[in-house]
């Protein structure tokens, strides 16, 4: 167990690609650290430096007290979790597990004791005379688990572990792999493009775009104070709706596209009047007002039911006409059942808008 | 395709059964001769069922031998073949499977190149190379000789140190020179190479963290994945060494080192008389039996090594 340091890490491929701009983030010996991102975001990437399968560029990564960068992955003390499981598939599951162990020259009994204890905390008990060929998906998944617990290492490390899964038994494995991680308290980075995955494992999330890291936070705080632009629309599902607005005159009012006045939430107040803005709001804070009248109104174009919710998405005439953008998504309780081509006049408290900076996407 | 048409139920079968025929008739024919007496495959028509001189012409081929052979018995030849098939065999497969290895998993410089240089070969079989590697064989210091000459040095012997250095190394009759030189092997360096790229990256990773340098992974991982494709090269490269005809028939010229392909060659070019076909029958019958056992007892393996990849 052990806290985990990254610091200025950048990567430059030879090929003179940099998929990682000095990232610094410090886990906390015992923390679920999630880093979600589009694909290409550099997550892997990072991920797999921090395990040693790349070289860094610059910076430095401590694990515990040591600045293990020039380490081979085996001496880092780290233990890895891959997307397709890459068991031996030659190898028993005992096998699978033992393997790492009888490399680093552990006894006969110890061996045994660990891979039984791993075994018997995965309910693989019955299964480790099996090859990987002979097990279900989410058996594979325990392996691979159970092959980095009984390292006892100082960090899990997984990468995507769940992609490979079907829907049903990603949401089980996200719940075993969380509770087994608060079990045995060990320092952990998980890889993941589902932003719900990283919602509900994460005890602080790290979201990344293009090599940089945008944001590091708890989920909450991410959903309820997006940095930039980019984080509000990857955080939260269905995602966040854009408005283009502009800061009137007095400086405590917000003028968006189509003439709708709005007054600024509480921590604009200060913007500079004149000032080009987006403005966020998310589709659960969007409110039917009645007024199909409304400058901000929607046309129905496509309901999901959901059961306990239902999702509508509409245009927007008013934003058609100042940017030409597309649907915007409302999120109603489920018994709402709006018809297609119906029109839906929408407002919002002022404080669940979000301002971003029109040209940066930095927060206001 | 399910499908019900009688006739060309029928016709299919008619075809398969003369496919079958073909291939069947010589082996046949191989096996029944070799029961007879050489008197009775002399007249035509040459007998079609098995004879009662069984016992008598194989264990006189196993333990006398003909006179054409200088009397030698088969036992020998065999065991020659067997040493020829074998080591070539298995010499092609440690070779490739660790040029394979080096080429897939470490980067040092020209590295493409040297798997390109290595693939070219597949161009030149022996028969194409026959003469430079027989001379090469003969003296493998021939090189030495040749870049001594250049400097005007022309001697059998060179003195270094006090110490009288013979410039002649031959391979020649020797198990070395009937087995080295057909040992290097483009095909099967390229079919590992393929495998080993198939591989996925992860099991490498995988190996790597969990404490594996490169020597344990070759050992622990590939080469346990690679047990199918090592089978079936095996298969095919024992049958690709005991058939060798041309190459031991030029370098060797002593009884002792005679392989059962050049053996059978010897017995039907007899001079003044006619061959003793019951006994080359016989000879040939032995002479198949190895690759037949090979192929059948590893024929599941082979099978399964040509058409699927344990992942």
């Amino acid at each position: 167990m052990a806290e985990l340091q990254i610091s200025g890490v950048e990567k430059v491929y030879p090929n003179g690609f940099k998929a990682i701009h000095g990232v610094d983030l410090e886990v906390a010996d015992g923390e679920f650290i999630v880093l979600v991102g589009p694909s290409g975001c550099g997550k892997s990437t990072l991920l797999r430096m921090i395990a040693g399968l790349e070289t860094v560029s610059a910076g430095t990564i401590r694990i515990g007290d040591r600045v293990v960068n020039e380490l081979e992955p085996a001496d880092r003390d780290i233990a890895m979790v891959f997307q397709n499981y890459a068991l031996y598939p030659h190898m028993s599951v005992y096998q699978n597990m033992a393997y790492g162990l009888r490399n680093r020259g552990f006894p006969k009994a110890a061996i045994e004791e660990r891979v039984q204890k791993a075994a018997g905390i995965l309910q693989l008990g019955g299964l480790l005379d099996r090859r990987p060929r002979q097990l279900s998906g989410g058996q594979r998944q325990r392996v691979a688990m159970g092959r980095a617990i009984v390292r006892e290492p100082s960090a899990f490390l997984f990468d995507e572990p769940l992609s490979n899964l079907d829907a049903k038994l990603r949401v089980q494995m996200r719940v075993e792999i969380k509770q087994l991680q608060r079990r045995l308290g060990t320092t952990s980075v998980y890889v993941t493009h589902d932003q719900i995955e990283a919602m509900t494992m994460a005890d602080r999330l790290v979201v990344m775009n293009a090599g940089v890291a945008e944001q590091i936070g708890s989920p909450i705080d991410l959903y309820d104070r997006p940095s930039t632009v980019f984080v509000g629309g990857f955080i939260g599902s269905p995602a966040m709706n854009f408005l283009p607005g502009r800061v009137e005159p007095d400086g405590r009012h917000l003028e968006l596209a189509g003439g709708l006045r709005l007054a600024l939430p509480a921590e604009g107040r200060h913007a500079d009047p004149g000032r080009l803005v987006t403005v966020g709001v998310r589709p659960e804070h969007l409110v039917p007002t009645g007024d199909t009248a409304s400058p901000l109104r929607i046309e129905v174009k496509l309901v999901e039911h959901l059961g306990a919710d239902t999702i509508v998405y509409g245009t927007c005439s008013a934003i058609d006409a100042a940017e030409g953008s597309g649907l915007m998504t409302l999120r109603l309780n489920g018994h709402h059942l709006p018809a297609m081509g119906e029109m839906i006049g929408l407002g919002a408290d002022p404080a669940d808008l979000h301002l971003f900076d029109a040209a940066t996407g930095k927060r206001i | 395709m399910v499908e019900n048409r009688p006739w060309l139920n029928l016709i299919s079968h008619v075809v398969l059964l003369l496919g079958v025929a073909v291939v069947v008739f010589p082996l046949w024919v191989t096996v029944v001769s070799s029961t007879h007496r050489g008197i009775d495959l002399m007249s035509a028509p040459i007998p079609m069922w098995f004879g009662d001189q069984f016992l008598a012409n194989y264990t006189r081929m196993l333990t006398a031998g003909m006179d054409s052979v200088a009397g030698q018995p088969l036992g020998l030849m065999l065991f020659n073949s067997l040493v020829m098939a074998l080591t070539i065999a298995l010499g092609k497969i440690a070779i490739s499977l660790t040029a394979a290895f080096a080429i897939c998993y470490f980067r040092f410089p020209l590295r493409m190149t040297c798997f390109w240089i290595i693939f070219i070969t597949l161009m030149l079989p022996v028969e194409v190379r026959i003469l430079p590697t027989y001379e090469v064989v003969a003296n493998v210091l021939t090189p030495l000789r040749k870049l001594l000459g250049l400097f005007g040095y022309e001697a059998d012997e060179v003195v270094l140190l006090g110490m009288t250095i013979d410039l002649n190394l031959s391979m020649l009759d020797s198990y070395t020179g009937l087995t080295l030189p057909l040992i290097a092997s483009a095909t099967a360096t390229f079919l590992f190479r393929q495998f080993f790229l198939t591989v996925p990256d992860e099991l490498t990773e995988a190996a790597r963290i969990d404490g594996a340098g490169p020597m344990k992974f070759f050992r622990d991982i590939l080469l346990p994945l690679s047990r199918t494709n090592i089978a079936a090269l095996f298969v095919i490269l024992f049958i690709y060494g005991w058939n060798q005809y041309l190459w031991p028939l030029l370098i060797t010229t002593k009884p002792e080192y005679v392989t059962i392909v050049m053996g059978i060659q010897r017995m039907v070019n007899v001079a003044d008389t006619e061959p003793q076909w019951h006994l080359v029958m016989t000879a040939t019958v032995l002479a198949m039996l190895p690759p037949v056992i090979i192929v059948v007892a590893m024929q599941r393996l082979f099978v399964k090594g040509l058409v699927e990849t344990e992942k």
